[in-house]
């Protein structure tokens, strides 16, 4: 049965719009952005593709702010933490950007609360709990001791950041996508001008001209994993996030780095793993769970150096000796210096005969404990509330009377092939400076969309920051009337699928990419394979691209999506072409270059396009420096903003 | 650009995320239009619920239900392949 398109038909309109400021990608670090443009007084448009109120990664929720190292309770400094994870990370790190994360992640959880988000236990639902701060009213998470993690109710974030958005008088357009940049090449350099979009809805063509730009779209999905039947919960972030930001950057000449980085599949409930948080284990919203094995015998929990924890509180403190421990997003098998306490490892659980499967036995926890990760975390944590919390409760879970079954050995709760990959836990994206400032002037980039990114305290510190210093350097720009030509030839190209009658379905496209990149560029990579990867990506290319077809402009949207993971796919096989060696921090093998992390290799390589060529360069790791100095040297004009945050 | 009709029919996908309580749901479309993935089409017919129109899309977050005025009147639930198994503790 057919339906009339409930919208008008706009797909003969256009829309010119000018901003001071305009911010792609509404999810957490675009309305940061965006809000912190508005306070300097700028004009401001966030272009989103979905509806900002719920949009992004942690549009429904999530529960633990990291790093909120500058909090009144924290023990920690922003230099500690922020080293410790460059550390962790062997240099494979954003060192900038996460420095920025703590020194003022905790500024913008504040900013939260002021918006109305609720970031503490006003009402004393857990008053006298380990974990709460009886002065502040904060909770706290994985290290107690060191109180730098920080439980929230992030179910209420997304929704109060959109009505300060509106408070503010940002221009808020959603249902829009962004589909290419504007860019002006002055004395040789380029410059940001704008960007091109479409009416999801409509089909209305959008023209937007900005002095400066910043870029909030996430990261790149659906390149290794895909499901045709549930495109929706193939990959872990939201569905419309597949890297357009991503894809336009790469088109406009933008510079990469890390993009050779890909992990063995951590998240796909389309298949091996299921959804997010609704299995039994003890990572993330779960720690420090209570495990059993299937005779319900209690797994031990140990600390760093092996020695068996008697009590549940002590889960939650540091080892003798140890400073404080990283839990967390990207934290997977932390260093000694950094491990925290942890469950046996599973190879000495076998071994010493416990049974599968295991379960999570929340019964035996205190009943703070019990009641803060089951009912706060699972309920504030992303896509938990509803399809976790309510569906498991209305089939009759109880934690005091049920065990919840675990399907794996990890958080991940599923057991991937080596070449069903995922850009996951600290993936490449933009390279950048101490600005946040792209190669291209006038731009910069936030959030997921920055190498090595990883969470939510992370994108709204880069955002606000991004937001800040696209605000200051407005000034220099003047608005630019983009080349008619090129605005025509972006036209043509998205409208294309439009006028295909009996073609190919995008699905058929997504499918084909993401069984390319599992055997072109899987678990394991050399020179020819990734070589003839690239070829049949350009076959499709010139030859299927031109057949797909669409109805409306919801099916365009998802057409352009894969248009933009094409080109996505193509940036990741060129970049794992530049590194000629195998790095573990990396996640990368190659056969015809075994060896592993050889100080030749030892640093970032980058990749960006230029007049049809691919460019690259090698950059140290440790190219921004001291972390403490170069924030102070770039952050004089944030100082008294900043000391406003510092009470309470 | 020349002009070309926008149609629209459900695609089909073996799991069904989303389902109406017709009698309980007001037609406010507020779960549509909080859906970041935009898999909800308003329905022609005033005061009716909208309709699932790309249902293998769904991302599972949950926001229409929790945008819903009226509790039961839409319902999120995910495949029978990902409805995890609880045990009762023995005594
Ligand atoms: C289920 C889940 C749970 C998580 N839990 C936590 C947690 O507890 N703590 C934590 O710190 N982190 C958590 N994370 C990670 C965290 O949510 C993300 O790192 C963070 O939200 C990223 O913010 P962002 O603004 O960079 O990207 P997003 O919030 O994903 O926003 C990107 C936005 O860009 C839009 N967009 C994409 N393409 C286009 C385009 N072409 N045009 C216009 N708009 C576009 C998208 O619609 C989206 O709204 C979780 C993530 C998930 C998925």
């Amino acid at each position: 049965m057919e339906y009339v398109w409930p919208y008008a038909n706009e797909m003969d309109r256009e829309e010119q719009l000018f901003a001071d400021v305009l911010v792609l990608g509404g999810g957490m670090a675009g309305c940061y952005a965006a809000i912190a443009a508005a306070r300097r007084g700028k004009q401001v448009i966030l272009v989103e593709k979905g509806a900002t109120v719920r949009s992004g990664a942690a549009g429904s929720g999530f529960d633990h702010w990291e790093s909120a190292c500058t909090n009144p309770c924290s023990k920690v400094t922003a230099e500690e933490i922020a080293n410790a994870y460059i550390h962790e990370q062997d240099g494979y790190s954003n060192g900038i950007a996460h420095y920025i994360e703590c020194e003022e992640g905790w500024h913008r959880l504040k900013d939260m609360e002021a918006f109305g988000g609720k970031i503490r236990d006003t009402e004393g639902e857990f008053a006298g709990a380990d974990f709460r701060d009886e002065k502040t009213g904060l909770l706290f998470a994985y290290d107690y001791e060191n109180k730098f993690t920080i439980r929230v109710w992030g179910s209420t974030f997304k929704p109060a950041l959109y009505k300060e958005l509106q408070r503010q008088g940002v221009t808020v357009c959603d249902r829009t996508e962004a589909t290419a940049l504007l860019v002006k090449e002055e004395e040789g350099k380029k410059r940001g001008i704008g960007a091109l979009g479409m009416d999801v809805h409509t089909g209305k063509f959008k023209i937007f001209t900005a002095r400066t730009t910043v870029l909030a779209m996430s990261r790149p999905a659906r390149v290794w994993l895909f499901d045709a039947d549930q495109v929706g919960l193939c990959e872990f972030r939201p569905t419309q996030s597949i890297g357009s930001g991503h894809a336009m950057g790469y088109r406009a000449g933008m510079e990469f780095t890390m993009m050779e980085k890909s992990v063995q599949g951590e998240f796909s409930a389309a298949g091996r793993s299921f959804p997010p948080y609704s299995t039994g284990n003890n990572h993330n919203t779960w720690y420090a769970a209570t495990m059993v094995d299937a005779r319900g015998v209690e797994i031990p929990y140990v600390d760093r150096d092996g020695r068996e924890l008697k009590t549940v509180r002590e889960r939650y403190y540091p080892a003798k000796g140890q400073k404080f421990f990283l839990k967390g997003g990207v934290i997977d098998n932390p260093k000694y210096e950094y491990r925290g306490p942890e469950t046996l490892a599973f190879d000495e659980l076998m071994r010493r005969g416990y049974q599968l499967p295991f379960y999570a036995d929340l019964s035996k926890m205190p009943e703070e404990e019990r009641r803060v990760i089951w009912g706060m975390m699972v309920g504030e944590e992303g896509k938990t509330k509803i399809p976790v919390l309510q569906n498991l409760t209305r089939r009759g879970f109880d934690p005091v009377r049920h065990r919840l079954q675990s399907y794996g050995t990890g958080w991940q709760s599923a057991a991937f092939l080596p070449q069903e990959r995922q850009l996951f836990g600290a993936p490449g994206g933009i390279f950048h400076d101490w600005n946040l400032e792209t190669n291209i002037a006038g731009i910069y980039a936030a959030g997921d969309q920055l190498y090595a990114s990883d969470c939510c305290g992370f994108a709204a510190a880069t955002g606000y920051y991004a937001g800040r210093k696209a605000a200051a350097s407005c000034g220099r720009y003047t608005l630019e009337t983009p080349e008619r030509e090129e605005i025509l030839r972006e036209k043509e190209r998205l409208y294309a699928p439009l006028f295909v009658e009996e073609g190919m379905d995008w699905r058929e496209l997504n499918k084909a990419i993401a069984k390319a990149m599992q055997n072109y560029c899987g678990g394991v990579k050399n020179d020819m394979l990734l070589r003839q990867g690239l070829e049949l990506l350009d076959s499709y290319e010139t030859d299927f691209v031109p057949r797909l077809a669409c109805r409306n402009p919801h099916e365009l949207m998802r057409t352009h999506e894969v248009l933009d993971i094409l080109t996505v796919s193509r940036l990741i096989l060129q970049a794992c072409l530049l590194r000629k060696s195998s790095s573990a921090p990396l996640c990368f093998a190659r056969s015809d270059y075994p060896e592993t992390d050889p100080t030749k290799d030892d640093c970032f390589i980058t990749i960006w396009q230029e007049a049809g060529e691919i460019r690259s360069r090698r950059v140290p790791k440790d190219y921004y420096g001291d972390v403490k100095s170069g924030y102070e040297a770039h952050n004089q004009d944030y100082r008294e903003e900043a000391a406003s945050y510092e009470k309470g | 650009m020349k002009k070309v009709e926008f149609t629209a029919a459900p695609v089909s996908s073996s799991v069904m995320p989303i389902v109406f309580d017709s009698s309980l749901c007001v037609g406010c479309g507020r779960c549509a239009s909080v859906c970041q993935v935009d898999i909800l089409l308003p329905d022609a017919g005033k005061g009716n619920h909208p309709l699932v129109m790309y249902p293998g899309e769904c991302y599972y977050c949950g926001s229409c239900v929790m945008a819903c005025p009226v509790e039961g009147a839409i319902r999120l639930r995910h495949p029978l392949m990902n409805q995890t198994r609880f045990v009762e503790i023995e005594k």
